[in-house]
């Protein structure tokens, strides 16, 4: 039988996309291997260690800024997704009404304004607050950060809002229950996968960034990001390999976490 | 008593009522630190620059005067601002490469998921969303380690015996651009996938019927049906290149910097915030831009398929 000619196929495509896949990971797993190499120089491989995780362990900055990075990110996370699940509520199942193009115009500001500009926005308007009120603490990169977290909170909680009628709420209100009750019994249980995906998805987010951070810390305030960028400017040892591997393992979990969440509903 | 319409007029009233509650808290932060914040910008860069950073609250148009040009400090002369111009150019040249560089590796790629079975299809798109929800700064660092001098290329290139000395990638253009493309691929593959994906794979069927060569029909069929993916995916990769801190603060050191770097200069060393805030807006403008072309463009086309 002669060979199938596949229509689907185009000269080239496939060499140029495994190369495309190759090229994508090969980077990181090389970053990741380098973090167990016994050797300083990240030329040449010495052997296999794991006492760059150890001197990372007992790097006492690395753990602050580690420390400081999840804390903000629970509370963003929380902060964010409590008020996307609000606003995702407020915006769909609707046949439309006066400012609801309004509110999602504002919903998607964040996305669409680039992030140096939103961090030296922040720094003028964060140094003129703290002039006024004298607080310095974690509450501004808090602050900032549940902001931009809230569109991408909103993306899977509307999509999953969407997805549902208001049949089960309205038999619910029928039988007297109580607009709370209907959401916290009804509305509730069904949206939970997609305020879960939300809150994965904001959780990953502020725990990347890096630009606004930078820019609206105040000093001794450094997150994991902020601190690798700083060692990065600098002489590079493997022990950035291993918190580089950490880092990933932790947003891997997170996004697989986030995607056993999101496909569960199909 | 009330007649039905206006026990229905009463409730909707209500609901809109309970959904603007609902909503004030995402958009009061939302305003309080991204929006507000943009308006407070826009005072800063007509203000005078304070001695330590900082402005003084009086009015100056200076600001905006030195994105384009500089007043020589010795005989007040005007001359176009060299390095202000020299690096809005390259910012939007490695910016408009970068995004034609991920288009011809996404294209291909996004055609090539599109392509598999239905199954693997989604380990395929896992495979691109996975970097794309990794720490960009790590992507960066690992973008670093393969071009260094005592990098992967580097190493490999000497041990082979193909060069004799290490190739300086690092702190070139070509290296911002290398850590762009690695960094904003994904954001060009996925909303390629998402066009081809709807792609109707019996137009390419007639398209070969009727005696296409594979790129006649590359050319003529697929291309024109997935243009508002390539748009979109263009879009997505423009805007973040344009404003980029990361890969040129890291890929392409003091030397090399882009609009991103000139900003956060002003608001350091700089000690210029009415000039650093002009630059933001300058680049405000031109994401803008290229955001209503886009829209504009969407609406257009849409309209033509309706």
């Amino acid at each position: 039988m002669a060979r199938q000619f596949n229509i689907r196929n185009q000269t080239g495509f496939t060499v140029i996309a495994i190369g495309c896949f190759v090229a994508l990971y090969l980077p990181i797993i090389v970053l990741v291997a380098f973090s167990f190499n016994a050797n300083t120089s990240l030329g040449n491989w010495g052997g296999f260690s794991l006492q760059w995780y150890a001197k990372a362990w007992s790097n006492e900055a690395v753990i602050d800024a580690t420390l400081r990075s999840l804390q903000i990110a629970v509370v963003a996370a929380i902060f964010s997704t409590t008020a996307a699940t609000m606003a995702a509520l407020a915006t769909t199942r609707t046949e439309g009404y006066r400012g609801l193009m309004l509110k999602y115009a504002f919903l998607n500001v964040p996305l669409m304004i680039p992030e140096i500009v939103t961090a030296v926005a922040l720094l003028i308007f964060f140094a003129q607050v703290k002039i006024w009120t004298g607080y310095t603490g974690l509450g501004y990169l808090m602050a900032a950060h549940t902001a931009f977290c809230i569109p991408f909170a909103y993306l899977p909680i509307r999509a999953r809002l969407e997805g549902m009628d208001l049949t089960l709420e309205r038999a619910a209100a029928d039988l007297y229950a109580t607009p709370w009750k209907a959401f916290r019994y009804i509305t509730l249980p069904l949206l939970w996968p997609g305020i879960l995906a939300g809150l994965m998805l904001a959780f990953v987010i502020s725990l990347d960034d890096v630009v606004i951070t930078n820019f609206v810390k105040s000093a001794g305030q450094e997150t994991l990001p902020t601190y690798m960028l700083g060692q990065l400017r600098r002489t590079i040892t493997p022990e950035m390999n291993a918190i580089s591997t950490v880092f990933l393992l932790l947003s891997i979990g997170v996004v697989a976490i986030f995607f056993f969440v999101t496909n569960k509903k199909t | 008593m009330p007649n039905a319409a206006a026990i229905i007029e009463s409730e909707r009233k209500r609901d809109v009522r309970t959904r603007w509650y609902l909503s004030a808290p995402a958009l009061i932060i939302i305003l309080l630190a991204a929006v507000g914040p943009m308006a407070i910008v826009l005072v800063y860069s007509f203000l005078t620059p304070g001695p330590y950073g900082d402005v003084a609250w009086k009015f100056s148009a200076e600001g905006w005067f030195n994105v384009f040009v500089e007043r020589d400090i010795f005989d007040n002369t005007l001359s176009l601002a060299d390095a202000h111009v020299s690096i809005l150019w390259r910012s939007i040249k490695l910016s408009l490469l970068t995004t034609v560089l991920t288009l011809l590796i996404g294209f291909p790629t996004a055609y090539f998921i599109a392509t598999r079975s239905e199954k693997s299809r989604e380990l395929w798109l896992f495979l691109i969303t996975i970097p794309f929800w990794t720490n960009l700064l790590i992507r960066t660092f690992a973008i670093l380690e393969v071009i260094r001098n005592e990098g992967l290329i580097n190493t490999i290139l000497l041990e082979a015996g193909i060069i004799s000395a290490p190739l300086q990638i690092l702190f070139t253009d070509t290296a911002i651009v290398t850590g762009m493309v690695y960094v904003y691929l994904p954001l060009m593959v996925l909303p390629l996938y998402a066009s081809l994906e709807k792609l109707d794979f019996r137009l390419i069927e007639a398209g070969y019927d009727l005696y296409a060569t594979p790129s006649r029909v590359l050319r003529k069929i697929i291309i024109p049906l997935v243009k508002p993916g390539m748009v979109a995916g263009s879009i997505l990769v423009f805007i973040p290149a344009l404003g980029a801190y990361v890969s040129p603060s890291i890929l392409g050191g003091g030397k090399n910097m882009m609009l991103g770097n000139l900003i956060e200069l002003q608001f350091g060393q700089g000690r210029n915030w009415p000039l650093g805030s002009a630059l933001s807006i300058t680049l405000m403008l031109i994401v803008m831009t290229a955001l209503i072309a886009y829209v504009r463009n969407a609406a257009k086309t849409g309209a033509g398929h309706g």
